[in-house]
């Protein structure tokens, strides 16, 4: 079972050797891992996907709360929190394709950012289904590259209210 | 006026108090040795080897309950503090550690005597520091104190390039520290109290188990009142040992693999067991599964990470275990004590008498009467014991009763073979006016005994009795029972030297004993004698500990511990 949550830490060197190593040492798995600073440079926001195969979140939760630099965490349930993806997704799209391409790029809303004789390049935002679809519909075209963010989270309003 | 980084360490350490602190130094922390040799306040003690510089610093702190302090260089030096950081780390013991660290420009370049250690060590501190700029050095050895000696206390690493140290800075003191990220429970949560209560007084087969969080908080005036007052059995793991005296009716013995019958059949038959500054490592509750399971269960502990990770808590209660025992006893004693569960202490009264550990009568030198003697004769005396690891600290912990906190020194969670002499080193040097005594292994002791220098260049009166039976004793145990008798690399009879000679060569007198008929003599001629000593008594060399509860097994499938 996949788990969101959410981590705020003091920007320092070292933080993300931390926490990467304590998950590693008390056996959690990182599902995906992004972070950057926060509108206070001192602070960075974590959105950690945690894999919960037979550790309890509230290990990993409480385990993370020991590191002294982890500043508080929010574990929201899947309804809390408003989540987003971003992909840049290289799609053969060669001249008898190139239509069929743009035409689910344009139903999923995906920008193209980068036009080559053979290639486009798409960018897509969404949630982890909504990338893992249009992977799945370009993918029969020819997929050169692939790269994806991880997963960032925020609490809706309601849940901060 | 502008001060060395060096200097500023120093200045740091005064100031906080820190009048001992152990080490060897290196290229790497040439100026801080430079200002630390300026220091009117701080002794220096020069080890052997850095290991034994982290566990003597964690002998210090467990013997006085201050924070100790060792220092090594970098490389080879910070890498051989790791496995003293690590026992630090696993008994949760306030220790700040130093070292140095090449200049910052040659960081990352594999430069001469370069090691990460803030790397290596991360998964064995509670907190470390990589210094980069010398002005934040006062903030950082503050931080470090702090953090190693409050909430759930363990060691931090502070390391220091060499520029850093001869960076010239403004010193400023740092009377307060704040870490946003970093504020310990202290007090108990008053509804869980208040439930805990009613449980206390409801009970029919009460059990008070305490472990090293009642030595570290302080708790054991709390844990005595509440344990006499209302009647509860008391057990403890080995880190707990002192933590409620041993002589009294309410006391059971030490819990586990190694622990008494009757604390076993107690826990296994309790339908309230009270975890106080306990873990429940594995080696306390033998098989997690069948621990306890007419109980419920409230659990005391500092560290919330504890609470429910091993055994499910009924009643969890956060905070410093003094703090909410305190609080317990003042809510408890608005109620009369209810006199609920006589027929349970009768039950205990005769597992006592049946299960009691025996003492061989055969007048042959067995481990276990050589540590009774020992107590015996040394019964009323100030006596701070530190162990090894194995058998011998099993005998000592069986036999060598105490009745107070911090007087039964021992690696608890790592299991650290050497521990007990450098421990001892570092008690001493805490309190010097107490009988400091090592109850050590031949295998442990051969792990450390480089450092009987420092006992003699000091001249600390450490006693160090060696249960010699020239095994690995307690791997040799196992091979006994789990892996059909076949002996392997655990014969040490070869190439052990004679310890009366290598007594001799660092001017440490020493005496083997060999006939039980010795025995007395040669622990009163180590008891008179001023400085330090070494009693090797060569004792049965087939004895295993017993009672045992097997790995795996629950905690009453016990082998051995029956009255003859």
């Amino acid at each position: 079972m996949k788990h969101t949550i959410s981590v705020y830490v003091e920007n320092k060197p070292g933080v993300l050797a931390r926490i990467a190593g304590l998950f590693r040492r008390r056996g959690f798995n990182i599902h995906s891992l992004s972070v950057a600073p926060t509108e206070n440079a001192a602070y960075s926001h974590m959105t950690i996907v945690v894999d919960l195969e037979d550790k309890p979140l509230e290990q990993v939760v409480k385990q993370l709360h020991k590191l002294i630099n982890v500043i508080k965490i929010h574990d929201y349930l899947p309804e809390e929190v408003v989540e987003r993806e971003l992909a840049l997704i290289k799609v053969n799209a060669s001249s008898e394709v190139r239509a069929e391409v743009i035409e689910i790029a344009n139903i999923f809303r995906a920008k193209i950012i980068d036009v080559s004789r053979n290639y486009l390049t798409l960018e897509v935002t969404g949630t982890e289904d909504k990338i893992s679809a249009i992977i799945a519909l370009l993918k029969p075209y020819g997929i050169k590259d692939l790269v994806r963010t991880g997963k960032v989270a925020v609490a809706r309003g309601q849940a901060t209210e | 006026m502008k001060i060395s980084g060096a200097q500023a360490i120093v200045k740091s350490l005064e100031y906080l108090g820190v009048k001992d602190v152990f080490g060897i130094p290196g290229g790497a922390t040439l100026p801080l040795y430079d200002a630390l040799a300026d220091s009117k306040i701080i002794n220096h003690y020069l080890m052997r080897h850095e290991q034994c510089a982290a566990h003597a610093a964690d002998g210090y702190a467990r013997a006085s309950g201050k924070i100790g302090v060792c220092m090594a260089t970098s490389g080879p030096g910070a890498t051989n503090l790791v496995t003293g950081i690590a026992n630090a780390y696993m008994d949760s013991i306030p220790i700040v550690a130093f070292t140095g660290q090449v200049p910052t420009h040659v960081i990352g370049t594999d430069a001469f005597q370069e090691a990460d250690i803030t790397g290596i060590t991360l998964p064995i501190v509670k907190h470390s520091y990589l210094v980069t700029d010398a002005t934040d050095i006062p903030q950082i050895v503050a931080e470090a104190f702090y953090i190693a000696s409050t909430g759930r206390p363990g060691p931090v690493l502070i390391d220091i390039p060499r520029d850093i140290q001869q960076q010239f800075i403004d010193y400023h003191l740092i009377e307060k520290v704040t870490l946003p990220g970093y504020k310990p429970t202290i007090k108990g949560h008053a509804r869980q109290i208040k439930e805990s209560a009613k449980l206390i007084l409801e009970s029919k087969r009460p059990v008070l188990l305490i472990g090293g969080g009642i030595i570290t908080s302080g708790a054991s005036e709390e844990v005595f009142k509440l344990a006499t007052t209302h009647r509860l059995p008391v057990t403890w793991t080995l880190m707990g040992k002192g933590g409620f005296p041993e002589n009294h009716e309410l006391s059971m013995g030490m819990i586990g693999m190694h622990g008494t019958k009757t604390s076993n059949m107690a826990v296994q038959n309790c339908d309230l067991l009270i975890g106080a500054g306990v873990r429940f490592d594995d080696r306390a509750t033998g098989n997690v599964a069948r621990f306890a399971p007419h109980a419920s269960i409230i659990h005391i502990d500092i560290d919330p990470a504890e609470v429910s990770k091993i055994v499910k808590a009924s009643v969890p209660i956060v905070g410093d275990a003094r703090t909410i025992l305190k609080a317990l006893n003042e809510y408890l004693s608005e109620f009369e004590p209810k006199a609920n569960h006589e027929g349970w202490l009768s039950q205990i009264k005769k597992w006592k008498k049946n299960y009691a550990l025996r003492v061989p009568r055969d007048k042959i030198l067995k481990p276990q009467l050589l540590v009774h003697t020992l107590k015996k004769m040394t019964a009323g005396m100030e006596i701070i014991v530190t162990t090894g690891v194995g058998q011998n600290q099993m005998w000592a912990a069986q036999y060598f009763n105490m009745e107070k906190p911090r007087h039964f020194i021992s690696s608890g969670g790592l299991g650290t073979m050497g521990f007990g002499l450098p421990s001892a080193i570092g008690a001493q040097v805490a309190k010097p006016d107490a009988l400091v005594i090592d109850i050590d292994g031949d295998g442990s002791f051969q792990m450390v005994l480089q450092d009987l220098a420092t006992i003699a260049c000091y001249n600390l009166p450490v006693k160090i009795v060696i249960i010699n039976n020239r095994y690995l004793g307690m791997v040799r145990q196992w091979q006994q029972l789990f892996y059909k008798g076949k002996y392997f690399a655990v014969d040490l009879e070869k190439g052990t030297p004679d310890f009366e000679e290598l007594g001799r060569a660092y001017g440490i007198r020493a005496k083997s004993v060999k006939e039980y008929s010795q025995l007395e003599k040669s622990i009163s001629e180590m008891l008179s004698h001023e400085g330090p000593f070494i009693l090797d008594v060569h004792v049965e060399k087939e004895e295993n500990v017993f009672p045992m509860v097997p790995a795996g097994a629950a905690l009453d499938e016990i082998i051995g511990g029956e009255a003859k």
